[in-house]
């Protein structure tokens, strides 16, 4: 076994028992620290075939912002885990049938025929020298131009969107200003008045 | 202060920058901390560190056991117990300060008719046990038999503004 | 005889298998690495108290020099408490994460032309991407030690390490631009160039400059913005629980990080090795026998410069009061983040109308 296999084996064993690590945990902190995992092994994998540019994407973007996020979100959360474990048996049956019609869609619209080395020849390797991230952008903006503009112009609505979605103006809310706040000199705010000294009689 | 002033001074971090020069201008200025081992700064004759009680210079006892310093004491950290002496006059049998009770107001010393406690210069004391923090009345007046003459000479200066 | 052992040394290092020689370059990059970590603390008490018209350390060995050895020597011995109710295995693990993560980067560090542990293509994202994983050490520290304070930090941490993150993220697309390359010596190399220092990408990307200065200092939740410690609000943060050695290693991956971002800066903005006396002292210069190696380029100018960046963080530190929370928010997101899209545009101006001395014009 060369060095390369035994890293692709690690890895992928790695991806595979950390991601069913995420829906077996009961502890919903572990769950999204074994969803950091998969992301980091599958990484690894990207990075042995050569495309250290997605591999380092998706660590930075995945594991290093949305995957913060999710963790934020989850340690905020009070969840009683014996309330949790409630109703498994009843909800079992429905849940092994949903299971079982999503694993023969994805078997019929990925099947076996697609993989394998025969149907699918192994990447060819390039030398130190190659770049994927040149590579990448290449292809980006020439051949698939114009999805690779819509995805980012879909991208900036749904940003917008959501800004707009939360966003409520309640008039009555009072809130400070830091600008102005900062912005306060002395002369604004003091007056020195210089007075004759009175008598009091 | 217009708008565009006031965006142009936080964009270009000039209020940022005069704090920079203040701290670095610090960075160089004469520094003024004492090296205390070695180095003491003056201690005025006000001072009010370590209890002590005092004496007359024939030997005896100032204390009278009025109990006024017991009273007046904020901390409640002054027990004094007293019976009459063969000769005829009122002494204390007991006469406690308790330094970990003791906020160095200086009321007893304030309070007594006849100076007898007083609080000395001394600030360098230590105790390695609870009980080494207790003064007792023998103790007390070892230490006021020890400085008689720092705090004599401390009572003189101070006498004038009394 | 020196020559020689030097040749023997070198033959038998050739010798070795490749992974030990990678551990070699490791041990030799991370031991120093390590006394300049212990080193900063004395220097950041030293300039601190020098800022406030004190002395600072003065008692341990001549001028206080041993006080860093006094303080890890008193840190090895302390016990290492684990609050009850804590996460054990996490408590553990999170500061390992935190150095693992500061000393990851240093790997495609270049220290001068060629001297680098890992020539990586993708070296500014790779540092990025590595830099960004270091939160995690203080979310889990903040969770697992069941502590309210802890968890506090650790909330401010991962808000305000997101927001950062960001305005970093696009500074480094315009070093990216700028340089055509995502190799940290290539970065360099591109900063050469007959006009010296003017030729340095601080110039014409200053306000990125600026901004991944300040966004490093956020990243590495140093004063100003610490909320994520905040010991006069919320104690120390996430690491109130931590004692001892872990508190140390804690400590060390801050510090380290501290040295990261500011030798990333000269890498990026002030032309890493590069002497900044090109361009325009004499050529004679450079010839003089020993003055001379000390005049070009070098190491000693990379150390040189990434000290002045340590030194600002000390300056920021004694110098400004700790940003309010919601402040912090509204710098990163609603001033940063514009402001670097904005100059990103320009910087694509200046690169098509080919703006010298930075860019040949385009032929």
């Amino acid at each position: 076994m060369t060095a390369e296999q035994f890293f692709f084996y690690a890895f992928a064993a790695m991806t595979v028992a950390s991601a069913a690590m995420v829906i077996t945990v009961r502890n919903p902190v572990y769950a999204v620290l074994s969803l950091v995992l998969t992301f980091v092994a599958s990484a690894g994998l990207w990075l042995l075939l050569e495309a250290e540019f997605l591999a380092i994407a998706l660590v930075l973007v995945y594991v290093g912002a949305v995957m913060v996020l999710f963790l934020f979100v989850v340690m905020m959360l009070d969840i009683n885990l014996a309330r949790l474990k409630e109703g498994f048996i009843r909800y079992l049956p429905l849940g092994v049938a949903v299971a079982v019609a999503m694993a023969l869609m994805m078997a019929l619209v990925v099947g076996p025929e697609h993989f394998g080395l025969e149907r699918v020849p192994a990447p060819e390797r390039h030398g130190p020298e190659y770049s994927n991230t040149e590579a990448l952008g290449r292809v980006l903006y020439t051949v698939y131009v114009y999805p690779f503009e819509i995805a980012s112009v879909i991208l900036t609505v749904a940003i917008v969107a959501a800004i707009a979605l939360t966003l409520r103006r309640r008039p009555h809310t009072k809130y400070q200003n830091p600008d102005e706040q900062i912005a306060v000199r002395r002369e604004d705010r003091v007056r020195l008045v210089s007075m004759k000294p009175e008598r009091r009689e | 202060m217009n708008v565009i002033t006031r965006v142009f001074k936080s964009l270009f971090l000039l209020e940022l920058l005069r704090g920079l020069r203040l701290t670095g201008r610090y960075l160089f200025a004469r520094k003024i901390t004492v090296q205390y081992p070695e180095e003491k700064t003056p201690l005025s004759p006000r001072f009010r560190g370590l209890h002590a009680l005092r004496r007359y210079p024939n030997g005896e006892e100032r204390c009278i056991a009025c109990k006024l310093c017991e009273v007046v004491c904020p901390a409640l950290a002054i027990t004094i117990e007293s019976e009459e002496r063969e000769d005829g006059t009122r002494r204390t049998t007991r006469y406690d300060i308790d330094l970990t009770k003791c906020i160095f107001c200086g009321f007893c010393e304030e309070s007594c008719p006849v100076d007898s406690i007083v609080e000395t210069h001394v600030f360098e004391y230590h105790g390695e046990k609870r009980g080494d923090l207790l003064m007792t009345k023998d103790r007390l007046l070892a230490v006021g038999d020890k400085y008689e003459k720092e705090i004599a000479a401390a009572r003189a200066q101070d006498a004038p503004y009394r | 005889m020196m020559a020689e052992a030097l040749q023997a040394f070198l033959e038998f290092y050739g010798a070795l298998p490749r992974p030990v020689q990678i551990l070699g370059q490791i041990v030799l990059l991370v031991a120093p690495l390590m006394v300049c970590v212990a080193y900063l603390t004395y220097a950041e008490r030293k300039v601190i108290s020098y800022m406030q018209v004190r002395i600072g350390p003065n008692r341990v060995g001549p001028r206080g020099w041993l006080q860093p050895i006094a303080d890890a020597l008193k840190l090895m011995f302390k016990e290492i408490i684990i609050p009850s109710g804590a996460n054990k295995f996490l408590f553990i693990i999170s500061p390992v994460i935190s150095i693992g993560t500061a000393l990851a980067a240093w790997a495609v560090i270049p220290f001068a032309d060629g001297v680098v542990i890992s020539d990586l293509n993708a070296g500014l994202l790779y540092v990025l991407a590595v830099t960004s994983l270091g939160v995690y050490g203080v979310i889990i520290a903040g969770w697992s030690s069941n502590s309210k304070y802890a968890l506090l930090g650790a909330m401010r941490s991962a808000a305000q390490i997101v927001a950062y993150e960001i305005a970093m993220g696009f500074a480094l697309v315009g070093v990216l631009m700028a340089a055509g390359s995502l190799n940290l010596g290539e970065i360099v190399r591109a900063q050469a160039g007959e006009w010296g220092p003017v030729n340095w990408f601080a110039l014409p990307l200053l306000p990125l400059f600026l901004i991944y200065f300040i966004s490093g200092v956020a990243e590495t939740n140093r004063a100003p913005f610490d909320v994520a410690e905040g010991e006069s609000e919320i104690v120390a943060g996430f690491h109130v629980e931590y004692s001892g050695m872990a508190f140390a290693v804690f400590f060390l991956a801050e510090y380290a990080n501290m040295i990261l971002i500011s030798a990333l800066a000269t890498i990026m903005f002030l032309g890493g090795w590069l002497s900044p006396l090109h361009g325009w002292a004499p050529a004679g210069w450079f010839e003089v026998p020993v003055l001379g190696l000390l005049l070009d380029d070098g190491i000693h100018w990379f150390l040189a410069k990434t000290a002045f960046f340590l030194f600002c963080y000390l300056w920021f530190r004694a110098t400004f009061p700790r940003y309010r929370y919601d402040q912090i928010m509204r710098l990163g997101w609603k001033v940063f983040i514009p402001i670097t899209i904005v100059w990103l545009l320009v910087v694509g101006g200046f690169i098509l109308g080919g703006l010298p001395p930075w860019w040949a014009p385009a032929g």
